[in-house]
C-alpha cells in the first residue's frame, strides 16, 4: 500500500467512524433538537469520509470507496481509538466528540496547507464543518460541566474514563512523519500545544478539571483497536457482508 | 453543439431548483463553479454545499435531466472541492428570495423572516437540513430556520 493511499485512509476511517457512531443516536437523542443536530454531524463526517475514500479509491486504482468503507476488517482499519469508543451517554459522547473535534480543527487547518491539492481541498472543506461540530460539542461540555451537581459529576466522569485515548491522536509513526516532512501530511505533535490551550479554555469555563496524564492507548496506526470497532463494523458492514456487491 | 452555447447551458442551470429551497437555483445557491466546453463536451463543475448534503446527489440528477431534455447529451458532471463552498457567494437578490420563503438568510444579524425583528434567539445549531440551524423570534415568537453561515 503506497504512503498517499495509507494516509488517506486514515483521515477517511476517523470520519467514517465517527459518523457511525453518531448515527447511532438517530432516534435516540435526549431532544429532538439534539437528535437532528447528532444526525447532522454524522452526515457531515459521512460525506467528508467520503471524499477522503474517493480519493483513496483514485490512488489506489482498483478498489472503490465502497470497498474501502464496507469490505475492511477491524485490523484494516486505521482511525484513532477515540472514535470508535462507545456513544454511552450523552455526556460521553459530548467529551468524546469534544476532545476529537478539537484536534479536527487543528489538523484540517494544517491539512488545508498541504502540497497534495486534494487533501488540501478536502481539509479546508471539512475543517468549516469541524469548527461548527467544535462550537457544538463546546457549548455542550460547558453547559454540562456548570450545570447541576449530577451533571458536573457525571461529565466529569466521562472525561475521566476517555482521558487515555487522547495521547494516539498526538503520536507519529514513520508513515506519519514522512508524509509531514514531504509537506503532504500533518505533524500531529506540533498540535498538541495548541490542543492543550483550547482544551484547558474550555474546560475552565466548564469548571471542570483535566485529568492527569497517565498510561495512554495505542496501536491504531498498526490497526490494533479496541474491542468495540469490531461489533460497530459488524453492524456497518453487515448488508454489503451477507449480501456482496448489492447496490441500491 | 457549439462553444458559444455555453451561455445556453447557464440559462438552463438557472432554472434548475435547489431540491430543498425550489425559490432558489443551483445557480444561485452558487453549486456550479463553471461551464466549460472542450473535445465536443460540456463540463459542468460543481462543489457540494456541506460534505454530507444529501441534496448533492439529487442536484446532480436534476442537472442531468434537465440538460438531457433540452437535447444536451455531450456533458459530464465534475465535482470540485476547492476552492470550498461558501455563503458569501449569495447575492442580495438570493437572499431576499430567502427571506420571502421564510429561511432567515446567512447574516451575522440573524433578522426573523416573519416581522423582520432583530430580537432572534438560537434555538438549535441545526435545523431539518445540514445547512439550516434553528431560531425563535423574541418580539413575534414564531420559530424560523436560518441558512448559517460558512
Amino acid at each position: 500500500m503506497s504512503n498517499l493511499l495509507n494516509y488517506t485512509l486514515r483521515i477517511a476511517d476517523n470520519a467514517m467512524i465517527l459518523g457511525q457512531r453518531m448515527s447511532q443516536w438517530c432516534s435516540n437523542g435526549p431532544t429532538l433538537e439534539e437528535d437532528i443536530a447528532m444526525v447532522n454531524i454524522s452526515l457531515d463526517l459521512f460525506g467528508q469520509a467520503n471524499g477522503f475514500y474517493e480519493y483513496a479509491s483514485s490512488v489506489d486504482g482498483t478498489k472503490s470507496a465502497d470497498d474501502f468503507a464496507f469490505l475492511r476488517s477491524e485490523r484494516e482499519y486505521l482511525n484513532n481509538l477515540i472514535v470508535e469508543q462507545k456513544n454511552g451517554h450523552f455526556g460521553d459522547t459530548i467529551v468524546r466528540n469534544f476532545l476529537f473535534d478539537v484536534y479536527t480543527v487543528l489538523f484540517y487547518t494544517k491539512l488545508g496547507k498541504s502540497k497534495d491539492e486534494i487533501l488540501s481541498a478536502l481539509g479546508s472543506k471539512s475543517l468549516k464543518e469541524a469548527k461548527y461540530h467544535l462550537r457544538h460539542s463546546s457549548n455542550w461540555l460547558i453547559r454540562l460541566g456548570d450545570g447541576t451537581q449530577e451533571s458536573k459529576g457525571k461529565i466529569q466522569k466521562s472525561l475521566n474514563n476517555i482521558w487515555m485515548f487522547t495521547g494516539n491522536l498526538f503520536e507519529m509513526d514513520v508513515l506519519d512523519s514522512e508524509m509531514a516532512s514531504a509537506g503532504i501530511g500533518v505533524d500531529n505533535i506540533a498540535l498538541k500545544s495548541d490542543w492543550d490551550k483550547k482544551v484547558n479554555e474550555i474546560l475552565d469555563k466548564a469548571k471542570l478539571s483535566r485529568p492527569k496524564d497517565a498510561y495512554m492507548q495505542t496501536g491504531s496506526k498498526n490497526g490494533i483497536h479496541t474491542e468495540h470497532l469490531g461489533h460497530l463494523l459488524s453492524e456497518m458492514q453487515y448488508l454489503q457482508r451477507a449480501h456482496p456487491n448489492a447496490k441500491w | 453543439m457549439q462553444n458559444g452555447n455555453i451561455k445556453y447551458v447557464w440559462e438552463l442551470l438557472h432554472t434548475v431548483p435547489d431540491p430543498e429551497i425550489p425559490v432558489i437555483s443551483v445557480v444561485e445557491l452558487g453549486v456550479i463553479r463553471d461551464v466549460k466546453f472542450t473535445k465536443n463536451s460540456f463540463l459542468i463543475y460543481i462543489t457540494p454545499t456541506y460534505s454530507g448534503c444529501p441534496a448533492t446527489k439529487t442536484f446532480q440528477d436534476d442537472i442531468s435531466s434537465c440538460l438531457i431534455q433540452n437535447q444536451i447529451e455531450n456533458f459530464e458532471l465534475i465535482i470540485k472541492y476547492d476552492p470550498p463552498w461558501t455563503t458569501d457567494l449569495m447575492t442580495e437578490e438570493t437572499k431576499e428570495k430567502l427571506m420571502k420563503y421564510g429561511i432567515s438568510p446567512p447574516s451575522n444579524i440573524v433578522i426573523c423572516p416573519q416581522c423582520k425583528s432583530e430580537e432572534t434567539q438560537l434555538i438549535s445549531e441545526f435545523g431539518a437540513t445540514a445547512c439550516k440551524s434553528l431560531y425563535k423570534c423574541k418580539d413575534c415568537l414564531e420559530p424560523f430556520e436560518h441558512f448559517k453561515c460558512i
